[in-house]
């Protein structure tokens, strides 16, 4: 469940180019280690972070875990379905489960973001 | 102490089913097999199964049994008759609640008491030195296991599968029956809000009979469920709502502790009913779904007022819910309070509990 034409981070985000925009959302593996998300608190549109900034945050039953910014980026748009359906995270992370769009983003740091195969290392050396 | 993390005797049976496992109350438990939503809404539904083998079972025996117990247990044991059971604490001489229980009684002078996971080793130890010579005492968590099959359709499956009718077995009675020749003990109790059973039967049949629910169309739901259900139930958790820095005052469970009859904590339990307790437990409700966690702090007019104990997404309510202790001056249901939780900070509502029972 690592879809090829994705970047990836070490805290299992994943970012896809999309008509100028980046589309950004959490992984399989991520979802899945979360359980059930409950909550998610999206961030405002017009947000700006640098590469590493708090983002958003999700909700499971037992837990709030921080995600993100992959790269600096300014938020252009938010999966605002998620606000009474937190579950499509859980049921299509890389579809329907995209949690917000960014613009103006650094191209030069997403250079630096983990392919599907060093994505798959990074799990796989996890599990081991 | 425990040194190590034990495992109960339906552990393999949890890994065959890919439940992902963590420690409780120094037990290797399943938190959840499918996922905690579908798990709880189960329950809710139709009929789910609880592995609760790491609680403790105390039996007692003998004519000094009831004299004994009755010292100890803050509940009236002396109103209870043969097959029925009672909840109720085990107070230090300060009030401290050292642990809540059930009692059972089977006569007057055979009686069982079932004791949480992770007191069970600190109850024993209070236990036992003040039973006297003549109260035959055996904890049996080892050789006996526990399963709870809880839910609107519980009866009626178990109805079917113990070939016994249970259906009319009242709130908090329960019955021994036989079983290919061993005795099992089934009880109208839970945790969980549900009409719903508890089932005491031999730790070495319990996989087998595990594996026979399965097959009889009972889903596993795990601690996490457990938790969610609970909550909404209005039932406390040792541990979160209930220590040993608080008296049954506190919780607002005086009601437990308030027999004529002598037991250790009682002249501490009346003296803070009378002086009034600081602060009590109450329910509390937000308009959305971000939970409040245990030590959120509570404020009221910008100041602190109270601190969450237990709190998470209610899937029942679709809204988040907990447990607080507050100042006994707010804690009314209807009082607006303002919840830290290192972030945006919550609105909530205190309520009172259950906000969720299906038991009756």
């Amino acid at each position: 469940m690592i879809p090829e034409g994705l970047y990836y981070t070490k805290d299992h985000e994943w970012v896809r180019e999309d008509g100028g925009e980046l589309a950004l959302g959490i992984t399989h593996h991520a979802q899945e280690a979360l359980g059930d998300l409950t909550y998610v608190e999206l961030p405002k549109t017009g947000k700006v972070c640098k590469a590493g900034d708090a983002l958003l945050v999700v909700e499971s039953h037992k837990a709030a875990s921080d995600v993100y910014a992959p790269v600096a980026c300014t938020v252009a748009a938010v999966n605002q379905a998620l606000a009474d359906a937190p579950e499509q995270i859980n049921q299509d992370p890389y579809g329907k489960g995209w949690i917000c769009r960014l613009k103006e983003w650094d191209r030069e740091g997403l250079k630096s973001l983990l392919t599907p195969e060093a994505y798959r290392k990074l799990l796989a050396s996890e599990s081991a | 102490m425990t040194t190590s993390i034990r495992q109960t005797p339906l552990f393999a049976c949890h890994q065959a089913l890919g439940a992902r496992m963590m420690e409780f109350g120094g037990w290797m438990m399943p938190v959840q097999y499918e996922g905690i939503q579908s798990e709880h809404l189960a329950t809710r539904t139709a009929v789910t199964m609880f592995d609760t083998c790491h609680m403790g079972r105390f039996y007692f025996s003998g004519a000094r049994a009831l004299e004994a117990l009755s010292g100890l247990v803050s509940q009236d044991l002396r109103g209870m008759r043969d097959g029925v059971c009672r909840y109720g604490f085990l107070l230090r001489e300060d009030g401290g609640i050292l642990d809540d229980v059930i009692a059972y009684r089977f006569d007057a002078q055979r009686w069982l008491l079932v004791v949480n996971a992770g007191a069970r080793d600190k109850d024993r130890d209070w236990i036992v030195p003040r039973l006297g010579a003549e109260v035959r005492f055996e904890d049996a968590s080892d050789r006996q296991g526990k399963l709870d099959i809880q839910g609107p359709r519980a009866l009626e499956l178990m109805s079917a599968v113990l070939n016994r009718d249970l259906t009319a077995l009242g709130y908090f009675r329960f019955i021994s029956l036989n079983r290919n020749g061993e005795s099992i003990v089934v009880s109208r109790t839970g945790y969980t809000g549900e009409k719903g059973l508890e089932v005491y039967l031999g730790a070495d049949r319990i996989a087998a009979f595990w594996d026979e629910l399965l097959r009889a169309g009972v889903k596993p739901a795990g601690l996490g469920a457990r938790d969610t259900l609970r909550l909404e139930a209005g039932l406390p958790l040792y541990g979160h709502e209930l220590s040993e820095s608080l008296t049954p005052v506190e919780a607002g469970m005086e009601r437990y502790a308030s027999k004529a009859e002598d037991f250790i904590g009682r002249a501490a339990v009346a003296r803070r009913l009378a002086a009034g307790a600081a602060r009590r437990l109450c329910g509390f409700r937000t308009d959305g779904r971000q939970a409040a966690r245990a030590g959120n702090r509570i404020l009221a007019d910008g100041r602190e007022a109270g601190i969450v104990t237990s709190g998470s997404y209610a899937p029942t309510l679709q809204r988040a819910i907990g447990f607080a202790y507050a100042e006994t001056p707010l804690a009314t249901p209807g009082t607006r309070v303002t919840i830290e939780t290192g972030r945006a900070p919550l609105e909530a509502e205190l309520v009172r509990m259950p906000l969720y029972s299906a038991v009756k």
